[in-house]
């Protein structure tokens, strides 16, 4: 008894000296950002790191409100949650019809979403830079919130959610007289909540960060993102590390509250169900 | 039609999931229509009239864009709009949008406009990208006629290369430029100063091949190994290793007609193969770790002795960083009589088939290069010099006029402008490709002809 | 009679199954086919194209050719399977073991670990990669000063800047940055294992080690696929991090297919053998997803 207590202790050092270690690693990148925002330029490059601000400036936050930073806030936000509404909506409705429906063409819609999912976004930009243009919709958000809805992570997803629901319950509504659209909106969408939660914070943070896509569909300053704002701050012969800085700082507060708030989905129980392809 | 089309679908898209879900909110139809600009101020309708007496062309109304690269306060919304102002002033009716690239993604941008058919009317930026890649893909439009007699004289006098840089080999103009410069590198002078390498550099601030080595050696030894980088992580400020290069034995980076790559010469690869002997001494080093701008940093916080990417505007933005004075120095060659590559900057127009917006563009750019008060402007925004003689030096009387007049002093060895050569995309990723090789390389001849073949074949297919 | 009637009984129902099941998916196959399934067939159909800024002429098969040929395009692909082989396994490994560690934390602590690794995905490519590159430079970076300092190395690397380590770099980066989304499913999927199970498993002897591999393991098998499927998609798209940390040098050391395919068609305007080659990736990433499909559901098929 006692041999294993202190077996299990060793393994509790270990692991929380790896998790510490690793935990730092995570966290140095935004710390020096957070901090080299409060920094000058020479203080930013000095060929001797400066571990904190020894004079810290907010020149780099006034410097970035000055540029129309709240407008490409504003953008993003508009862009990411539209594409995780639509995406949890469009995705929970699908999964659970793949999961819990049996019908004509099921197993040849599924096969689809699933091949979809392997073929990387970036492969048909050219293609889907046509689409947008032939639609009007180029330099719009929606060329970028449209095929993010589009793909079919989110479906496959929940789908995996949506093979939890115990088949009595969905078979005991029926009886009762629930229609379709009510037994989807009493039982089906609580009992998959947690999994929209996860959907939701997915979506949301990979809209924000899909740099490429907006930088492909969207030109004029008016409908400019964070992340394509922050990359103009970069030039061929100086960047402006401050600035580029005091960007990505401000623009993770919004992703961090999203993360926040969505965070008590997780502690309530995500659970993926059995995976039948 | 089309945009009836897309309302059509997003709409639909959007009641389908309002129907089915019942929770979906209603998108705001609106943001669809999102990108229409915001309307301007409404201008007085009496300046119209007046304003347009006084022009010869009719100015009819249009709303232009303009997208700039970052060339100097070009790249600053602020200034832009000062003369955007200035110029309604004189042409009320016409209003111009501006959106502001940047280097890293700029091109991706405009390539992305061009397929989408959503260019803007003008561009401003170099010869390499106006002329011999949107200009000979056929998307940019003829500027002859702001090339009247007076301008092409005007400019002539300048340099014949500026000029010869404007048009494709077809003699067609797609760049109307206002602003040029020369490259040069730049040297730590207190550091130098203290290793005693000042010695080695010219009055005129050129230096030979043999002395540039000496000076290199008595950095090392003075203990400052970090003396100067080849960086070669991508394409970055690569004018700068490219001059390096080409000087330290006179080689020239192309053929007269611009129609084949030459580092593979005997001077070519002797300059290439210097630069490893040096990086095997222990004198200066390759990194494929690092571009250009990382290269000035390390200059600007003194951790390199010199930097070989420098120019004018360098210095301005470098300024508050640098805590020693970077002193200008051209290129070592082995007659000490440098070449170097310059920089050439103005404006181009996009063909979008809409005659109005083409001539209000062409108002537009004639006002910003060639107006006597706004050229002068314009030039000074870049902290280049101008291309038309006849403005003489902008920078006279001003708390600049002794900086600028060191710059003004490396012109007269302005090098042939051949970054219009066919395959100039293709070349810029190979020069740095090349780099890297010959830091390991053992044969340095054999990874120059292979560069010299890639990229004449690129070459060749770009002008078939 | 009795019989015929069930029959249609039952075809009927099967109808409305059908029908009400394809309302449900309605919203989100009209996304699916209007800007997934068309942009893949017009990029099927643009890669038998020499498609560039100024041509548009039927070529067959020749960027297909072109490819196999593509020497550059070669090494990529080792690049981009490497990447893949080293990075997902290690992913899916770690953030398992950290979810393992972390689940049974204090709710407290277990909020602020998975909060923690997060951060790099919060953090946004751009910034981060401004931060690593800075960590990774040879002159005045973090981890020259810090091996220096305590004396492991007496030189300084060029991190990014040699054959030998850039890869690695790359894939640390992208390591850090792909840990997040499986350590928070993970943690999910561990919190939901049954307990009972697990107490009779340690009633019946069963060491930890034992209790984890025969219970909660098959528990979490579907979030283990999800994982896989997602982090080998994530690896093979490994771009963004090469264009602005090396170019895919030095010496094409880390160029991937996907960033391979950007310079083709973005900087070099060949969008027709672009395409060709993503159409290439496409397969190559729904061949490696059907195995893991095959591999985690054998022997448990329902």
């Amino acid at each position: 008894m006692k041999a294993q207590l202190k077996k299990i202790s060793g393994y509790g050092i270990f692991a929380n000296i790896v998790m510490i270690a690793l935990a730092i690693l995570m966290i140095f990148p935004l710390y020096w950002i957070v901090t080299g925002s409060f920094k000058d330029a020479a203080a930013i490059n000095a060929a001797v790191p400066e571990w904190f601000p020894s004079n810290p400036i907010i020149d780099n936050y006034i410097r970035l409100f000055q540029k129309p930073a709240l407008r490409w806030l504003w953008n993003t936000v508009f862009m990411a949650v539209m594409a995780m509404a639509l995406t949890c909506i469009t995705a929970a409705m699908a999964g659970y019809a793949l999961a819990k429906k049996r019908f004509i063409g099921q197993a040849a819609i599924f096969s689809l979403f699933v091949c979809a999912m392997a073929l990387p976004k970036q492969v048909v930009l050219i293609p889907l830079l046509k689409e947008m243009a032939f639609l009007g919709l180029h330099d719009t958000l929606w060329a970028v919130i449209l095929p993010t809805v589009g793909w079919p992570f989110g479906v496959f997803l929940m789908k995996q959610f949506a093979e939890g629901i115990p088949g009595e319950m969905l078979e005991a509504a029926r009886i009762d007289g629930a229609g379709e659209v009510r037994t989807f909106t009493t039982i089906v969408m609580p009992m998959i909540k947690p999994g929209i939660g996860a959907l939701a914070i997915f979506t949301f943070i990979s809209t924000w960060n899909d740099y490429f896509l907006q930088l492909i569909m969207l030109n004029a300053s008016e409908v400019l993102t964070i992340s394509l704002g922050i990359a103009k701050l970069q030039a061929e012969m100086a960047t402006d590390y401050g600035l580029i800085m005091a960007g990505a700082a401000v623009a993770a507060v919004p992703i961090v509250t999203i993360f926040l708030m969505f965070q008590k989905y997780f502690t309530q129980g995500i659970t993926l169900g059995a995976v039948k392809g | 039609m089309k945009k009836l089309l897309a309302l059509f679908l997003t709409g639909g898209m959007v009641f389908s999931m309002t129907a089915c879900g019942g929770t979906a909110k209603p998108a705001d139809t609106s943001s669809t229509t999102m990108k229409e600009e915001t309307p301007a101020e409404e201008q007085p309708s009496a300046a119209e009239s007046t304003a347009a007496a006084g022009t010869e062309t009719e100015a009819a109304a249009a709303d232009i864009t303009l997208w700039t690269y970052p060339v100097g306060k070009f790249g600053d919304a602020e200034t832009v709009n000062s003369f955007i102002t200035a110029f309604n002033a004189v042409y009320p009716d016409i209003r111009v949008t501006v959106e502001y690239l940047d280097y890293t993604s700029g091109d991706d941008q405009v390539t992305a406009a061009i397929e989408a058919g959503t260019t803007p009317d003008m561009v401003l930026e170099g010869p390499e990208r106006l002329v011999s890649n949107w200009g000979a893909k056929g998307k940019m439009v003829d500027l002859a006629d702001l090339w009247d007699e007076e301008a092409l004289a005007d400019i002539s006098a300048t340099s014949e290369a500026v000029v010869a840089a404007c048009k494709s080999p077809e003699g067609v103009f797609y760049e109307y430029p206002f602003v040029m410069t020369t490259h040069t590198m730049a040297v730590n002078y207190e550091l130098f100063e203290a290793a005693g390498a000042l010695q080695y550099i010219n009055e005129d601030r050129t230096w030979t091949t043999e002395n540039f080595e000496k000076a290199l050696q008595a950095l090392v030894d003075y203990g400052h190994s970090n003396t100067g980088v080849v960086y070669c992580g991508g394409q970055g400020g690569d004018q700068g290793t490219r001059a390096l290069a080409m000087n330290l034995y006179g080689a020239e980076f192309t053929n007269a007609d611009h129609t084949e790559w030459t580092m593979n010469s005997e001077a070519g690869v002797k300059g290439l193969q210097q630069l490893r002997d040096w990086a095997d001494a222990g004198l200066l080093s390759f990194d494929a770790g690092i571009q250009a701008s990382d290269e000035i940093q390390l200059f600007a916080n003194e951790t390199l002795a010199m930097s070989f990417c420098w120019n004018a505007a360098n210095q301005l933005t470098y300024a508050a960083q640098t805590a020693f004075t970077p002193y200008p120095v051209a290129f070592p060659s082995d007659d000490g009589v440098p070449e170097l590559c310059g920089g050439i900057w103005g404006f181009g127009i996009f063909d979008n088939g809409d005659a109005d917006r083409i001539a209000a563009s062409k108002l537009f750019i004639e006002f910003i290069c060639d107006d006597a008060t706004q050229g002068i402007e314009s030039v000074k925004a870049t902290g280049f010099f101008p291309v038309r003689s006849s403005f003489g030096n902008p920078y006279a009387g001003t708390e600049d006029e002794e900086r600028m007049a060191t710059y003004a002093s490396f012109q007269k060895w302005l090098g042939d402008y051949y970054n219009v050569t066919p395959g100039w995309t293709e070349q810029r990723t190979e020069w740095w490709n090349l780099l890297q090789r010959v830091e390991k390389s053992g044969d340095i001849q054999a990874e120059a002809d292979q560069y010299a073949e890639n990229c004449n074949a690129a070459t060749a297919a770009a002008s078939k | 009679m009795g019989k015929n009637n069930s029959l249609r009984r039952n075809r009927v129902l099967v109808w409305r199954e059908t029908r009400a099941a394809y309302l449900f998916l309605l919203p989100a196959l009209i996304f699916f086919l209007g800007f997934v399934i068309v942009p893949m067939f017009l990029c099927l159909f643009y890669s038998f194209f020499n498609y560039t800024m100024d041509d548009f002429s039927f070529v067959g098969l020749q960027n297909y050719i072109e490819m196999i040929h593509d020497v550059i395009f070669r090494k990529a692909l080792v690049n981009t399977v490497i990447i893949v082989i080293v990075a997902v396994p290690t992913v899916t490994a770690f953030s398992l073991w950290v979810a393992a560690v972390i689940y049974r934390m204090h709710a407290f602590t277990r909020s602020f670990y998975r909060c923690v690794f997060y951060l790099p995905v919060v953090t946004g490519t751009v910034a981060v990669s401004v931060v690593w590159k800075w960590m990774f430079n040879k002159y005045t970076g973090l981890f020259n000063y810090v091996l220096t300092g305590v004396g492991v190395i007496d030189e300084n690397i060029n991190w990014l800047g040699n054959e030998r380590t850039a890869l690695a770099c790359i894939i640390l980066i992208l390591f850090t940055t792909s840990i997040g989304q499986p350590i928070v499913l993970y943690v999910a999927a561990l919190g939901n294992v049954d307990t009972a199970l697990v107490e009779a498993s340690e009633v019946d002897g069963a060491t930890k080690f034992q209790s984890f591999w025969k219970v909660k393991w098959p528990s979490v098998m579907p979030t283990t696929l999800y994982i896989l499927v997602i982090t080998t998609i994530n690896s093979f798209q490994c771009y963004a991090l090469i264009q602005l940390l090396t170019s895919g040098g030095p010496n094409h050391a880390t160029d991937t297919i996907m960033y391979y395919i950007y310079y083709e068609a973005f900087k070099l305007n060949r969008y027709g053998y672009g395409n060709a080659m993503g159409i290439f990736l496409a397969l190559v990433i729904a061949l490696f997803s059907l195995v893991q499909f095959k591999v985690t559901n054998s022997g448990k098929m329902d």
